[in-house]
């Protein structure tokens, strides 16, 4: 089972991130779960959103997790949440953050020592960029196909236009630069 | 005619939006619904489908979930097919009229998202609102996932409107751990689900000029009793048409539903029973103490009303020691659901050890880890003979253990 940790806050977008990769990933015949906490929380405040893959259905409904890979798509919650809780010597980072890898690991001391398991990539920049809006999760899901290599990047924004088919097409336009740029940006 | 809504054969739905399918293929006719946290999504979505042409249907917007529920016995009495949504104090906001619904043996379909009751004010899942109607007189059905939310959703209809039967139904799911969990679900196809739940043919419905009736008469000791007997009689003989509704959706879906369902209990020597999601995270811990060898499994009710005294005593009564889990706060007793299993194993030949924990209110996270911890009390109960621990114990809880009663021994 491969699980992921998404640490975000309520408007950033974790929470239609972590269903998004769910849809795309059962696509490839994988059993898959997505939730969140969050409840009565208000825009802005810190919330994380959870990722199982299994190819077995997932009857695991405990939110305690050892993940594989923790998605951070705000800059200062990789400085003051715990990003790092109940890791493992696997466990891979991807951190939004327009800071340098060696200057943000300077600043978030539980991560010395992984740092070949930390990845960064400038998600709000990105989206800003492309979707015009403050909007981190897609550009995440861009990083996290390049880091995981779980999926080509054509399969997956093949995928994510589905998803995002309601949308209007300047949307999903922006949508699929964010993803391409992440991919090809993540360090 | 209704818009043809695209829906794919595998979808990754969370407990909300599959309940609301299942509201959209059933050809709701009214909605009455006053939303709130977490069952929200599951009527937003039936006015959607609405608003969006899905639907023929009517969605009634009412000012309280007493209205809400008001509104809905008055459209079932009328004759439609009705359903609403609702959870934590919306639902204690609609308990006057639950009874009136089950009274009138109006067969409405109520999506309860379980969450725990105030105060202090809580949104997340725990089964407060789930007990606080089990003695209503609906029919209630426990769904452990999302897609059993959808397919008991479906099963409901069926269940309530058979001549039979004509009693309101209740599914239930955990707040949150179900209603916001997105995961694999294959629904039916629109014209699968629909054969399947049919039209309702309505029972003496006021919208018959020709034979015009009455709905919540007035009777005082002179009928009362007998009419709740006969209340109490038509969902102990729910039994038959339930068991045959699940048999015939096992042949449209593939999916077989028990009125209490066995996990690895062919051997068990320990159980867990309990309710919810926590069933089936209770399922992972077994297998695990499995690998240590201890011989454990899960024992959970399907139809919560009417209760599976039998079903609970087959499934238990060789096993050396139970652990009854029970997700709201007793209010000083023993948990609710402990005293009707304890009651049901008191009445077979080997009355196996009984325990309780209260555990997860108010969403409290329900770890694999809790689950084994359980197990092996379990496990030093059976090769004790007795009961080891306190009778009553919390799992989860911070702070000083607290417990309640020893057992009495020889």
């Amino acid at each position: 089972m491969i699980e992921i940790r998404w640490h975000s806050r309520a408007g950033q977008g974790a929470v239609t991130g972590a269903k998004s990769l769910g849809d795309i990933v059962a696509t490839t015949g994988k059993e898959v779960q997505a939730f969140a906490l969050y409840g009565s929380a208000k825009r802005g405040a810190a919330l994380r959103a959870y990722n199982r893959i299994d190819d077995e259905p997932i009857i695991t409904h405990e939110k305690f997790m050892y993940p594989d890979y923790v998605l951070v798509i705000d800059p200062a919650l990789a400085m003051t949440d715990d990003i790092t809780m109940n890791d493992k010597e696997t466990t891979k980072y991807i951190i939004t953050s327009h800071m340098n890898k060696e200057d943000l690991i300077k600043e978030i001391p539980a991560l010395e020592g992984k740092e070949d398991r930390v990845f960064v990539v400038d998600c709000i920049q990105i989206s800003l960029d492309t979707i015009g809006r403050s909007i981190p999760n897609a550009p995440m899901l861009g990083a996290f196909v390049k880091v995981s290599g779980m999926f080509e990047l054509d399969y997956f924004l093949e995928n994510m236009k589905r998803v995002l088919a309601k949308f209007p097409q300047k949307i999903i336009d922006g949508n699929m630069q964010a993803i391409t740029r992440a991919y090809n940006e993540v360090k | 005619m209704a818009e043809k809504f695209d829906l794919q054969e595998r979808e990754v739905w969370d407990g909300n939006y599959a309940a609301s399918q299942a509201m959209r293929q059933a050809k709701v006719d009214v909605m009455a619904a006053y939303p709130i946290t977490p069952s929200t999504p599951i009527v937003e979505n039936y006015g959607a489908y609405v608003a969006n042409g899905y639907v023929d249907g009517e969605f009634v917007m009412v000012e309280s979930e007493h209205a809400a529920m008001s509104a809905c016995v008055g459209a079932s009495a009328a004759g439609g097919r009705v359903a609403t949504a609702t959870s934590s104090q919306g639902f204690a906001l609609m308990v006057e009229v639950l009874y009136q619904a089950s009274g009138m043996r109006l067969p409405i379909v109520l999506n309860v998202v379980n969450r725990a009751l105030a105060s202090p004010l809580n949104v997340r899942g725990d089964h407060a609102d789930m007990y606080l109607g089990r003695d209503a007189g609906w029919i209630q059905m426990d769904a452990f996932n999302s897609q059993e939310a959808y397919d008991l959703a479906l099963c409901a209809f069926k269940i309530g409107e058979n001549h039979s039967v004509r009693l309101p139904v209740m599914v239930h799911q955990d707040g949150f751990i179900t209603s916001h969990t997105a995961q694999n679900v294959y629904p039916l196809t629109d014209e699968a689900a629909y054969n399947f739940v049919g039209d309702i043919d309505p029972v003496d419905d006021m919208l018959d000029f020709s034979r015009p009736v009455t709905y919540g008469a007035q009777t005082e000791e002179d009928w009362h009793f007998e009419h709740k007997a006969k209340q109490h009689k038509a969902l102990m003989d729910s039994v038959p048409v339930i068991e045959d509704v699940f048999a015939e959706f096992e042949k449209v879906s593939g999916r077989k539903y028990k009125r209490v369902e066995s996990y690895m209990m062919e051997d068990a020597e320990v159980a867990i029973v309990a309710l919810g999601t926590t069933v089936e995270t209770s399922r992972v811990a077994a297998l695990r103490m499995r690998e240590q060898g201890i011989k454990a499994g899960v024992v959970a009710p399907r139809v919560f009303r009417p209760f599976p005294f039998e079903e609970i005593r087959n499934a238990l009564e060789n096993v050396k020691s139970v652990a009854v889990l029970d997700r709201s706060s007793p209010g000083g007793a023993m948990g609710a659901f402990y005293n009707e299993v304890a009651a049901a194993l008191y009445t077979t030949q080997n009355r196996p050890l009984v325990t309780n924990y209260i555990y997860g209110l108010g969403g409290r996270d329900f770890a694999v880890k809790d689950a084994m911890d359980i197990f092996a009390d379990q496990k030093a109960n059976a090769d004790a003979g007795h009961i080891t621990t306190d009778i009553q114990q919390f799992s989860g809880l911070r702070g000083p253990k607290l417990g309640f009663f020893k057992t009495k021994r020889g």
